[in-house]
């Protein structure tokens, strides 16, 4: 926004600058209808700017309108078209503040998420008046919800397509991430695979190099599905990374997976959200699950005060139409408080949510029977955190455990029994109606007196912990870790 | 081989008292409990014979118990899977399964990898059993 001088009022409609709040961009009569996108965004305005104005004017850039008045709304129902922002709230204690703005559901496109998206962040976040802005929660409504396809399969159908019911599912990214050759790196999948796990996992930056290609990877990888499908009588499976520089080679190399009978493909965050929803649309239509890393989420999820909510990319992809998402660990190694985690994990897999600030929750949000997307929690977890894991993911989540699985001294295949065994015994104590996070430790400790993989892993990892303060807390939680 | 279909099949195979106690979970729940068997554990079996209908008024873990004991007997030789089945809006699925009973020697299975070009291979994964018996 320009500074003005606002000593003597102008009309409405005369040339030249109005303040975007009495423009009609902001509105505290306002009562938001059903069928309105509702966005809360976190803002700091300038020193000199009225908080008021600054949540005004993002409401005005993110819809209809300009840094001056233009005559030309006069030809629209622009009453109807102006995001409104109904209500500002301080943020106690900080420079914050937090703005509700409602928009009309016929400034979107039907089942786009990159529409939304150039709506809602295109502009306001380089805005000069502002210190920093953050988008931190969406309310969808089901009138919009119901224009994308949403996850290609969700957590029910993945589940009875994979015979494997009532138990986090595991799974665990080959390493090194970089330098094997695709006959190595196909040992790792089938040890991991027979040992028990039900996934292995590309990493992010596994596309194609010159240390191994994507075909050679492909081929072997598949090799290794199969031998441990045999060898156990379960339905396992290696997310395939099939991000590439363009459409046409994604789709070449997800074709290929499917033809060698892959369950599964996956793609990197960063290869942008159209990209996502036509693969989306590839995995249903093919029958093949569809997993996202989240790559690049951290440089803009991450900081408090400026960015989008990880709440918000999450609604994002679900929309879009992901099976499964890194969502969290809450007790790994990567940032994760417990009550955003909880908030996201929800997000993700619940059909209707109550607003919860201390969730970080914004709003109710109705999905409309959408499918749930499986929530994936990877980076610095072990055996030894298997009821804490429990307690806070609950069961529909694939643990994923990288370093827990192939550092094990034994071998990748023990340690991926280890992990299972956890599990298994961890479920087990629970649905007996035991206090798990409480005992945790003592029904570990218990099954490692007849299981010798469990047992290593307790002895090398048990004490392995990453107790650090997160930097994006609920405001309704304060500083609270666990 | 030990087949891991399931989900306790890494831990020792389940006492009575531990088979009633996730009888007890489920219909504490309000979920359906249905016993299911067969001779062919093939990944992609769907559909095991199913030991009478699912248990949807069964509150009573003992009685739940008693069909399991009776499937046993009836086909000791076969694998027998329990499963808690949730009707609830959103889930309409299984929420637990797992194996009670197992052969007394598992037969497994056999890998069929059919070379094409392209150093392709197709791979099919075939029962023993299934395959002694056709023999």
């Amino acid at each position: 926004m320009a500074t003005i001088d606002t000593s003597h009022k102008k009309g409405r409609w005369a040339a030249g600058v109005t303040p975007y709040a009495e423009m009609g961009y902001y509105n505290t009569s306002y009562e938001p209808k059903a069928t309105d996108v509702l966005c809360a965004f976190r803002l700091v305005p300038q020193d000199t700017v009225d908080p008021i104005e600054a949540a005004a004017a993002v409401a005005g850039e993110s819809s209809t309108a300009t840094w001056t008045v233009v005559w030309t709304d006069r030809l629209t129902p622009h009453e109807e078209y102006k995001a409104k922002c109904y209500r500002v709230d301080p943020v106690p204690g900080t420079d914050q503040y937090i703005a509700y703005i409602a928009y009309d559901i016929d400034l979107f496109e039907e089942g786009s998420i990159a529409n939304l998206t150039s709506s809602i962040i295109g502009n306001v976040f380089a805005f000069k008046a502002l210190k920093s802005l953050r988008l931190e929660d969406m309310r969808i409504p089901p009138h919009y919800a119901k224009t994308f396809q949403g996850p290609a399969h969700g957590i029910v159908m993945e589940r009875e397509y994979l015979n494997k019911f009532g138990r986090p599912l595991l799974g665990a990214t080959v390493k090194p991430k970089l330098g094997l050759s695709a006959k190595n790196y196909g040992r790792v999948v089938y040890e991991a695979l027979r040992g028990g796990l039900d996934f292995t996992k590309d990493d992010e930056n596994i596309n194609s190099q010159p240390f191994m290609r994507w075909r050679d990877r492909f081929l072997f990888c598949m090799e290794a599905v199969y031998g441990a499908m045999a060898s156990t009588g379960e339905i396992k499976g290696h997310y395939l990374n099939v991000t590439a520089a363009t459409m046409e080679e994604m789709y070449e190399r997800a074709d290929f997976a499917k033809e060698l009978g892959s369950v599964i493909v996956m793609i990197d965050l960063t290869i942008g959200y159209t990209a996502i929803q036509s693969m989306a649309k590839w995995a249903r239509r093919n029958g093949v699950i569809l997993h996202l890393h989240r790559a690049g989420h951290g440089t803009y999820t991450r900081q408090k005060t400026h960015g989008i909510s990880f709440r918000v990319i999450a609604k994002w992809m679900r929309l879009a139409g992901v099976d499964h998402i890194h969502a969290g660990t809450v007790v790994g190694k990567l940032e994760g408080d417990p009550n955003s985690v909880r908030g996201y994990y929800n997000t993700l897999r619940c059909n209707t949510l109550e607003a919860d600030p201390t969730q970080g929750l914004f709003f109710e949000q109705d999905w409309a029977s959408l499918p749930a997307v499986m929530p994936v929690a990877s980076g610095g977890i072990h055996a030894g955190q298997m009821h804490q894991l429990l307690h806070y993911l609950g069961e529909d989540v694939v643990l994923q455990f990288g370093g827990g699985t192939i550092g094990h001294p034994d071998g990748i295949a023990q340690g991926a029994t280890a992990n299972r065994v956890a599990t298994e015994v961890m479920i087990q104590a629970r649905n007996e109606g035991r206090d798990f996070l409480y005992e945790g430790p003592e029904i570990l400790d218990k099954a490692a007196r007849w299981s010798p993989e469990l047992r290593k892993a307790l002895e090398l990892w048990r004490d392995v912990t990453f107790d650090f303060q997160s930097t994006d807390v609920p405001d309704a939680v304060g500083t609270l870790t666990i | 081989m030990r087949i891991t279909q399931g989900t306790f099949s890494y831990l020792p195979d389940p006492t009575n008292e531990q088979i009633a106690a996730q009888v007890k979970y489920c219909v504490a729940n309000g979920w359906a409990v249905s016993i299911e068997h067969t001779d062919d554990p093939h990944p992609r079996n769907s559909y095991w014979d199913m030991w009478e209908l699912p248990m949807f008024d069964v509150t009573d873990p003992a009685s739940a118990l008693t069909a399991v004991n009776e499937c046993r007997e009836a086909f000791p030789s076969h694998y027998v899977k329990v499963n808690g089945f949730d009707s609830s809006k959103g889930k309409q699925t299984t929420m637990l399964s797992f194996l009670v009973n197992r052969p007394p020697h598992e037969p497994g299975f056999y890998l069929e990898r059919t070379e094409s070009q392209d150093r392709r291979i197709q791979y099919s994964i075939r029962s023993k059993r299934k395959i002694s018996n056709e023999q």
